[in-house]
Order: C-alpha cells, then structure tokens, then sequence
C-alpha cells in the first residue's frame, strides 16, 4: 500500500494537516498509538463529558470541532499503531493487533509532539513518583485523580494548569513546590510580545491565584528528595538553610516538555540547538520540511509552541507537501489568504515569555542518582566514564550501556550528554546525541520473523 | 608527536597490537578517528569461537583460543569472556551431512577440538531448542565475551603500558621519508618508524594513502538484542547453511546476529538496519528458539567491517612500502583473534618476523593492478 502521505501522530498538527491534504485530493493515512484522535493534548476529547470535561477546561473542549473535522475528512485512519521503523524513500513498519506489515509514502510528515523533559533527583524512580504529564493522561483517560498527600513540584504551565484541574474536579494538592526562578531581565524583555496575547497571560496569573488559595505553595528551595521504603512515604529539601521533611503518597514532578527527536535523529535529519529551553529541534525550512527531501515536521516535534501553533503548523505543513506533491499548486497564495503566519505569531506570541520564565534546570545531577532507569546507570558511574573517553554520549553508552534499554534514551538523552559536558568543561550545544538504532518502539522477534514474507506481498 | 610506533585505528586489533608491542618496549601512538571500538569492535556480538574456522586461521585462532581462557594474564580482566560453548546446529539431513564432513577433514589433519553431538547430547545443552534440529558440532571451550568490557579493558591496558590513545583524530596523509613514516592528522603532524593499519572497514583508504591500493569492501552486518528475559540458553548457537548466530548475555537479553547485511550509506561512512533482511536472521533464531516469539527487540545496528573476497585477513608486511604492518579485513569473525593478531604483529613490529606461516594473509593477493598510464 502506498499512499501520498503518511501522517504520524493524530494531536493538533497531524490532524490539521491530514484534513488539509484531503481537501487537495491527497491519499493521506494518519498513524496512531493512542485509540482515538486528539493527541495529548486533547485525549479522550470524544468521551469525556460533565464535571471532567469542564474541568479539563475551554481549550480542551476546543479539540472536538477539529476532532470530527478529522473524522470526516477521509484519510485513512490507523489507531493503535506504532511506527518502528522509517525508511528514506519512504517505507514506515508497522505494527497493529501484533501484527507487523510496511506501507509506503511520496511524503512523511512526523507530528508525534513532545514528551516531558526527565530530571533525574534523589529518589525519581521510586513508585509514588510519577510525571504531571502521565497523571493528566490517568484524569483524561478516564477521569482519574491521584489519591492521598499529592505534591507536585516542577516549573511551566503544565503542572499549574493540572492544578487547577485536580482542583476543578475536588481533588486536593498537599502543596506546590514551585521549582521555577524568578523572572529575571531576560523574561521581561519578552513581554511586548506577549502582550499580543493578553488572555494567555491573564490566565496564567489566574492559575497562579487559585492554587495558593487551595495549598501550600514553596518556592525558594533546592535539594529535593523522594524518599521511602519501597514506595514514596516523604519529600525532604533544603529551604532558608533548614530541612523540611513532609509526608506524601504521590508526587508529580514537571520540568517542561522537549520535542520528540528519535525518528528525525534516527533518519539522520540536521538538528539545532535550542539555547533558551536546552533541546534540540529538526532543523526544518518555512513549510516544516527537514533536512531530508519528503520528511515533514509540524507541530511540537518541531520546536514547543501549544496546540494552538501545532494546528496552525499543521496547516501550513499540509499546504507545504501539497506543493512537494504537485509544484503547480499555489501554497504560497493559499497560506496568505488564510493569514496562516499572521495567526501563527500570535498563537507562538507567549512562547518566548514563557520560555525565558521558566528555563530549564541546570542544577547538577548528585553522584548517587540513578540516570538510566532501564539499566540502572548512576550519575557517578556516567561522571567515571565520561572523564576518560571522547566527549560523545555514544562512547558512554558503550561502557556503561546507559541509554541501551526499551526506552532508547528518551529518558535518560539529555541527562547524559549534560553529564558528558560537564565532564568535558564544554557547552552541552557542543555534545551530540546518542545514535538512535531502531526499532523506534519495541516489537517482537515473531512479528520481525514475517517481514520476510513482504516481499512478495508488496 | 612522535614514537616508535604509530597505530591507526582504535578498534581491538589497534588496541591489541599496540598493547602487546608497547609491552616490548616499543614506544606507541595510536590514533583513532572517532572514539575506541567506534565500529565493528562495538558492534560485534563476541563471539569467542574456533568452530567453523577456515583452516587457514586455525593456528592463528586456537593460540587466541587458549589466551582467552586466562585473559586476566594479557589485560588484567577476563572481558567478560564464558567458556559456554559453540554449537552449530544441522535442521536437514544435508547440513549435518556438511558438518560430519568438515569435522572428520579436521581430525584427518589433527585438529580436534570440534565435536560431532547427536540430538539427545544437544537437547541437554539447550533445553529449547526446536526437536527438528537433527545434530550438530561442539566446541565446549569455546563461548562468547561482551566486547564493551573488553575494549575498556585492552584500553586500560594499553594506557598502563604507556600507548599514547588520540580519540577523534583523523588520518588525512601518510608519507614515508628519510626511513621514518610522517603523519598528517587532524591532531597534528605525527612521525613513527612504523605504521600498523588497523582501519577496519576504512583500511583501504589508509593503504591507499600509504600507496598501496587494495580492493577491499565493507560488511555491514546486523546485530538485534531484545530485552532481557529468564536465562534459558546457555551455549552460542548458529545453524549451518542460515544467516544466524544467537546468544543470551550476562546481562540476559539476546543477541541474534549471523550475517544479514544492512544497507552502506553512498559515502561509505555508515551503515543503517534492513528490516527485510534482517528477517532472515529473526526468523532463523525463531526456528530454532519457538518459544522467543513473544520477546521484544530492544534495539538492531548495523556495524561496519572490513571484507576481503577469500574472507580472510589481511596480516603482514605491506608489499609495497617499508615500515608498514597490515592487520584489517577480518570479515566479521575478527573478535575472537584479537590476543593472537596482537602478538604476531608485536612480533612484526618487534622482531620483523613471527613464527607463524602468515602466507595465507599476505596483502599481494588483494593488490590493486596499476592503472595503465
């Protein structure tokens, strides 16, 4: 099977994309993990209803419209699928109900979004301990709220906004440990910028108000701990030269979210450094398209701007593949009529603000913390390594086999390649990533074994 | 910089030739353009193995067997290495056919270390394998290593030995003048008495600039490891006539590799994972092993190696220039000669001869043919 566009991701961007193609007579498919359309962002949008879905919030409910666009538009929906491999030229393996099977694409356009940034502490990987971001899934997925003394801690919009959410829908946060500094002179030379967004900006001091009402808020701290028999049992950190010690059952920790990059690294594709936010972006022209001929990227995989810029990025990837489809169509003039970059700065117009309110930590991983949670890798074994061989995460890897399990690295990425600097005395811009070796995600040696019938079934 | 000796390339066979000839009081160099055991040291699956050897090799690597059974005396670690056995399997009449015949040809010659089992034998040794498997050949003291263990430690070696290791430096000129070799890298200029070239898959290109041209190509061949699981086979399989080799690691994932070819990027710099192909391999352990069907893969690679036509080395003196030791062109079964090349090229460098017949290796068979002017 080969179709004119593979979309992978059905969050904002992918689908606006897909809707924009069809609408240009494109055979498009739209490749999937999750069950229904949404992405993160708008999980479980089709389902959710009463208290969970007002207290999920207006952007939330947004989602549907462009949700049942989507359903209609006719592209070839593949839900609960993964992508495991991605071949120039293009073949994308897949695997569905167990079952592996390759289609093929004139274009691929990767709008698989961000995960959350790990930051590795003194006990992270004890159970009790959980991401905003997988918590956010539980309440959208099926109305779920953490149980017991509920911390979070972290910086960035996220954890506020799921705040306000637990609070919406009478759940109860123990406190906020606010891990984010002050706004020095680089955030506030942004802010004629995001003026142009002033409802953004008011709802975020919103926030802000409601959950110092509903909790204990710290800010102005450091070292913090997770610490417990088997399980969280107390958070402990430093604050005005005193050790605070609390009791909590579950703590949600945030550190901002970076692009997703093992399928652009993967494919080779050049990347840039981002210096504000410390992640790197596939480096992409004005139409989304890498540095690989036929490879797209829209929406947060390219770079963290909110559903907002992802549909709007979206639009314009769409328009961007239709001309790489057929050089007679008029991208340029359809992107003006439909004031897409007009739009697109004001929908990015907060970024810069918040990317500069809430860099991302640069504190140094303690010796003792585990770094690679698939293989058990501390800092200290990382620091060792690091020391004595050329200043390449690959050559940690190798020694330690940090970075070596299921997870690829997504985990433990950036961690070691700050390690890697800091252990060189050198910018963690000037450090590579780990190479990503396929499969993407884990499949099976059965479902491996029949590809060899492939051949001569395509 | 200068020295007696300057190694190019930071694989285990740089490593073990400067190693073996810093302990002989040589004064060693040794350069590599990324970082050590970069490519096919890195991507081996370590297999410690003198079954299946061509006979040509076989002194070579019964020598290299016997030192990898007290490794600790060479480099202070035993990398890693488990004398668990090499065992290839017969599926078909026609295989086993095969095996009997080499086997016997290996006693006529007065090699025994490979074994003839039958199928109850071979079921002891691995449980699980598929009871089609009809016999197969064993090599108890054979077994496997883990190849980042031993890198670290033929490094760790050579450092204490005195070897001077530049990581990310580029070989870009090799001229001999006056009797001493000059060498131009992106580290700076280095002078040695002699070069040993060490330069795995990019070999030629370091003959080539030494004015010896030879053909050579580049195996890419692909590597799977899955997760770990319960440990359940013990022994090194393969299976005679498939593209296979399969083991357990310490660490319990599994390691299937056995020589399907990935695809080598048009600059020959990489090599990236062919799914198709790798297929063959993936469904040859699956044949062997039914009950792994469920076991996810974990991550696949695709190394890159030095290949001659006949598949053997090439270990020597060059033909053509004075000064210049050859050790490259292992055609992915390398791993396990690492001890041994390292001595004869010592010898090499040391004494300008070695006891071993090195005929079999010489370079003069792969010489490029000048271009008619």
């Amino acid at each position: 099977m080969k179709y004119d566009v593979v979309v992978i991701g059905a969050g904002p961007a992918g689908m606006s994309a897909a809707i924009r193609l069809r609408k240009n007579g494109s055979s498009v498919a739209v490749i999937d993990e999750q069950h229904a359309p949404g992405g993160q962002i708008w999980r479980g949008v089709e389902r959710n209803s009463g208290p969970v879905a007002e207290a999920l919030g207006t952007d939330y409910r947004k989602g549907a419209a462009l949700v049942q666009a989507f359903r209609a538009c006719g592209a070839d929906y593949m839900p609960e699928t993964q992508v495991w491999q991605i071949e120039e030229g293009w073949n994308l393996f897949l695997t569905s109900g167990g079952k592996a099977r390759r289609i093929g694409a004139r274009v691929v356009l990767l709008a698989n979004g961000a995960q959350e940034r790990p930051v590795p502490f003194p006990g992270w990987t004890l159970p009790g301990v959980m991401t905003v971001g997988a918590a956010q899934i539980l309440l959208k997925s099926g109305g779920m709220l953490p149980q017991g003394d509920v911390w979070i801690a972290g910086a960035g919009p996220l954890p506020l906004l799921y705040a306000i959410q637990l609070l919406g829908l009478e759940g109860r946060i123990a406190g906020f440990l606010d891990t984010s500094r002050k706004p020095g002179i680089a955030a506030l030379t942004k802010l004629s910028g995001a003026w142009r967004d002033i409802p953004g900006l008011l709802k975020g001091a919103r926030w802000l108000r409601d959950l110092r009402k509903s909790g204990k808020m710290v800010r102005g701290f450091h070292d913090l701990h997770a610490v417990g028999d088997g399980r969280l049992q107390y958070l402990e950190w430093q604050s005005a030269g005193e050790r605070r010690k609390v009791k909590a059952d579950v703590l949600l920790v945030h550190e901002g979210v970076v692009p997703r990059i093992h399928e652009t690294m993967a494919l080779g594709c050049a990347h840039e450094w981002n210096e504000l936010q410390n992640y790197f972006t596939p480096r992409l022209d004005g139409w989304g398209e890498t540095s690989k001929a036929g490879l797209f990227v829209a929406g947060d995989a390219g770079g963290i701007g909110g559903w907002l810029a992802a549909t709007l990025s979206g639009e314009i990837a769409g328009l961007g593949i239709a001309k790489h489809l057929d050089v007679s169509f008029d991208a340029e003039g359809e992107r003006h009529r439909a004031g897409l970059d007009k739009r697109l700065a004001s929908a990015r117009a907060l970024r810069p603000f918040l990317d500069a309110l809430y860099p991302p930590p640069t504190a140094s991983i303690a010796d003792e913390v585990i770094v690679c949670r698939c293989e058990e890798v501390t800092a200290a074994q990382i620091r060792s390594v690091a020391k004595v061989s050329a200043p390449d995460p690959n050559a940690v890897k190798a020694a330690t086999r940090c970075g070596m399990g299921p997870c690829q690295g997504r985990q433990c990425g950036y961690s070691v390649q700050a390690l890697v600097a800091e252990a060189h005395g050198i910018p963690p811009r000037d450090v590579s990533f780990f190479n990503i070796r396929p499969p993407l995600k884990p499949v099976t040696l059965g479902e491996i074994a029949t590809l060899g019938d492939l051949e001569d079934a395509s | 910089m200068n020295a007696d000796l300057l190694v190019i390339g930071g694989g285990l066979h740089g490593l073990s030739a400067a190693l073996q000839s810093a302990r002989r009081g040589v004064s060693v160099i040794l350069v590599e353009r990324h970082f050590l055991g970069r490519h096919a040291s890195g991507a081996t699956a370590a297999g410690v193995r003198t079954l299946g050897r061509d006979p040509a090799e076989l002194p070579l690597s019964l020598e290299a067997a016997k030192t990898w059974h007290k490794m600790n005396a060479l480099v202070g670690d035993d990398c890693g290495f488990i004398a668990c056995g090499q065992l290839q399997v017969a599926e078909d009449e026609v295989a086993l056919a095969k095996i009997q015949a080499r086997v016997r040809g290996l006693e006529a010659k007065g090699f025994t270390h490979e074994k003839i089992i039958g199928r109850i034998e071979m079921r002891e040794l691995v449980p699980d394998l598929s009871p089609h498997c009809l016999g197969g050949a064993w090599v108890a003291g054979d077994g496997s290593a883990d190849p980042h263990r031993t890198i670290i430690a033929f490094r760790d070696a050579a450092l204490r030995a005195g070897v001077k290791v530049v990581e990310q430096c580029l070989l870009t000129g090799l001229q001999r003048r006056a009797s001493r070799w000059i060498a131009e890298t992106s580290a700076g200029v280095i002078e040695a008495g002699t070069v040993v070239n060490a330069g795995g898959a990019w070999a030629d290109r370091v003959a080539e600039l030494a004015g010896e041209p030879v053909r050579q190509s580049i195996r890419t061949s692909m590597m799977v490891v899955t997760e770990r699981t319960q440990a359940r086979v013990k022994p090194v399989v393969s299976s005679l006539g498939r593209k296979l080799s399969f083991k357990q690691t310490a660490q319990g994932t599994m390691v299937i590799g056995g020589g399907s070819q990935g695809r080598l990027a048009s600059d020959r710099q990489s090599a990236s994972v062919d799914f198709v192909a790798l297929a063959a391999s993936v469904g040859a352990a699956v044949r062997l092993f039914p009950a792994l069907k469920g076991l996810r893969i974990v991550r696949t690679w695709a190394g890159m190696e030095a290949m001659t036509e006949d598949h053997l080395p090439v270990i020597g003196f060059s033909r053509k220039a004075t000064g210049l030791i050859h050790a490259f062109g292992f055609s992915g079964h390398g791993f396990q000669l690492v001890p041994s090349v390292g001595r004869v090229v010592a010898d090499l460098v040391c004494e300008g001869q070695t006891n071993l017949d090195l005929g079999a290796f010489d370079v003069e068979r792969l010489a490029k043919e000048r271009a008619v002017a």
